[in-house]
């Protein structure tokens, strides 16, 4: 029998609670269930052919049970932590079991682990055929009732939107311009999702059929009556940029807008005051920063911000920079400067700053060296004998 | 003797429920009218149940199915129309009319005998609660197909054909699963114009047929070929009506058979 990856959290509960707090109301009945408990098991994540699984492992009675079993423990770990059951969330249910069971491993799935049980057993399908051995659906024999009953469907509403499309034709009221579907900030399920919906294994070219279809539908110039049934299929794309954290401004005494930022790179970290309404002067540590940085390479790093957004000789500058060489701390207060200007702008040129690519650290590190090399990549001179 | 004939092959079946059970049709597809059977003795049952099944075995033409279509409405539908004299199967030419400008032409007398069997042997199998696939390659007319399986609440498998669908079935689709007791090919090649792999199974598998064998394709196999045109829109309408017909036609015939053979079981046993 495979190992499990997550051991429920119920039984050992169930254990704690016997012992510790016997004063609670617990109930001898329930603490005699826990002893045959099914621990759920991984090898069935791993299932190729969902549909061919065999006989159920989870019948439908057993998956209610766990449920109530679930609802139940929840409750009673609410109590022990001193919470008030009725609004005891998932996060909380894992932070007192991060609490209760510390764990020394490093493998989040080894740890003990305490969800709602449809999240621990996998979507099966119940059997598929009534008691005198006749299937439920009529693609049953083709092996992928629910992918080809999709496929199906897609084709009969795409005639059907060709039939309407006719028929304005007949009636001479076609037009080009209809009102169309707007697929913008949204993308087509993946793979993977399409499978979860379907509870069903299909390949890459069944994939790529299916998104076929769907972008067949799209293009006639009347689809939008099925836009209820394509948005089913397509998920939002995440905008990346209202990620940003922006400060708010700071005004000093004289009534003067000023902002702070900070910035690594490599192993330098700078810091910059940026003041509105300067002149456009510059100090870095004390010194200008045409001494601190005599190469002119490092100097463009510094105005690449200021440039790019054209406010070269609005901000009053005055950094301070420790650490690295003399590339990785203009490096360093080039973010630093971007992050501080971050509060001076609008949202759209954040966005563009963010396109360009300013606001994303450099994750680049010095490489390690490795044994039986002589640097990083450089291996030792090769001798043919 | 026919009908001879067709009990042999019949309680020859692979499931004896459909025999020896009264219901065979429960389930989401067919629902009985029959709500209520009052608890007649044992020999009473089985007497029911043996005239609701044998009774259509009396007459050859049980189900009047050769009212739906005559010789004429064939020949609109065009039917009669077959390939090249170069795409000629051997085995197709009794089948054959004749050919002009090189094109084939099936005989359609012959096409009504088949097809009037073919049909009639479908009607059979519906009553008794079989269970039917239409299985068809073609493209052209996939949406056809499965919207007729759909409408008779039947089976259809008009896409691209596992290998092991009929000889690996428990891996395939879980055990216990019931394969088709009748598949119906509208069309008995796969896209490359070769013969589909489900005509070779099924022969293995010891599942009839009942098939559309075009002027290229092979009718050795097929239990019941009907030789008829399977490239013409027409024609494929054609029969997926008259099929759809026989079959809820079929149905249809074994609810009022149950009715009646129920109210008049009731009606002998008064109380007992």
């Amino acid at each position: 029998m495979a190992a499990s990856s997550g051991r429920t959290v119920g039984s050992f509960l169930w254990k704690c609670g016997n012992f510790c707090f016997n004063f609670n109301t617990v109930s001898s009945n329930l603490t005699r269930q826990v002893l045959s408990r099914q621990l759920c098991v991984s090898a069935v994540f791993h299932r190729k052919n969902l549909a061919a699984a065999g006989p159920e492992k989870f019948s439908e009675e057993f998956i209610k049970k766990q449920v109530e079993e679930f609802n139940i423990g929840k409750r009673h770990l609410a109590n022990m932590m001193g919470e008030d059951p009725e609004t005891f969330t998932q996060g909380d249910i894992d932070r007192s079991i991060a609490y209760l069971f510390p764990s020394g491993l490093f493998d989040n799935k080894a740890k003990p682990l305490m969800k709602h049980p449809d999240e621990v057993f996998p979507k099966q399908r119940a059997v598929q055929w009534g008691a005198d051995g006749r299937p439920f659906h009529f693609l049953f024999y083709t092996g992928k009732q629910s992918y080809y009953s999709l496929m199906h469907d897609t084709f009969t509403k795409a005639l059907a939107v060709e039939k309407h499309q006719d028929r304005l034709r007949g009636k001479g009221l076609f037009t080009q311009d209809a009102k169309q579907i707007s697929l913008v900030g949204s993308r087509w399920l993946l793979k993977e999702e399409l499978e979860e919906l379907l509870v069903e294994t299909i390949s890459d070219h069944d994939y790529a059929r299916f998104i076929q279809l769907m972008e067949r539908l799209l293009s006639l110039p009347y689809c939008s009556a099925e836009e209820d049934f394509v948005q089913r299929y397509r998920r939002q794309l995440e905008i990346q940029s209202s990620k940003q954290q922006v400060q708010p401004l700071q005004y000093d005494q004289h009534g003067v807008a000023y902002s702070t930022g900070d910035g690594r790179r490599k192993t330098a970290t700078g810091t910059v005051l940026l003041r509105d309404s300067g002149s456009g002067s510059i100090s870095i540590n004390g010194t200008n920063y045409v001494h601190y940085f005599p190469v002119l390479q490092d100097r463009e790093q510094l105005m690449f911000p200021l440039h790019f957004m054209g406010v070269l000789g609005r901000f009053d500058m005055q950094c301070s920079v420790s650490g690295g060489g003399h590339s990785s701390q203009a490096g360093a207060l080039r973010l630093a400067i971007s992050r501080a200007m971050l509060s001076f702008l609008s949202e759209g040129q954040v966005e563009t700053m963010r396109q360009a690519g300013l606001l994303t650290p450099d994750p680049r590190i010095k490489e390690r060296k490795k044994p039986g090399q002589e640097g990083a990549r450089r291996k030792f001179t090769w001798k043919k004998r | 003797m026919a009908a001879g004939v067709f009990t042999k092959g019949l309680c020859g079946l692979r499931h004896p429920w459909l025999v020896s059970a009264g219901y065979s049709c429960s389930g989401p597809f067919c629902a009985t009218a029959v709500a209520v059977k009052t608890l007649p003795l044992q020999t009473a049952s089985t007497d029911v149940t043996d005239r609701i099944l044998n009774l259509p075995l009396q007459m050859p033409d049980f189900f009047r199915l050769s009212e739906l279509f005559s010789l004429k409405d064939l020949f609109d539908a065009r039917v009669h129309l077959g390939h090249k004299k170069g795409c000629r199967h051997r085995l197709m030419e009794p089948y054959l009319f004749g050919s002009r400008l090189d094109q084939d032409i099936i005989d359609l007398d012959q096409t009504v005998e088949h097809l009037q069997s073919a049909l009639n042997f479908t009607a059979h199998i519906a009553y008794r609660g079989g269970v039917i696939l239409f299985v068809s390659r073609r493209r052209q007319f996939g949406q056809l197909v499965e919207i007729t399986a759909q409408d008779c609440g039947e089976y259809a498998h008009t896409r691209y054909w596992q290998g092991g669908l009929l000889t690996n079935a428990p891996i395939q689709y879980g055990s216990g699963v019931r394969l088709p007791d009748l598949i119906v090919f509208l069309s008995t090649l796969n896209n490359v114009f070769q013969q589909h792999v489900g005509v070779r199974d099924a022969a293995k598998m010891n599942i009839p047929t009942v098939g559309l064998v075009d002027s290229n394709c092979n009718p050795s196999l097929v239990t019941y070929p009907v030789p008829g045109n399977d490239d013409t829109p027409a024609a494929m309408e054609l029969y997926c009506r008259l099929f759809k017909m026989t079959i809820n036609r079929a149905k249809d015939k074994r609810r009022q058979m149950e009715l009646l053979q129920g109210l008049s079981a009731a009606g002998l046993t008064p109380g007992s």
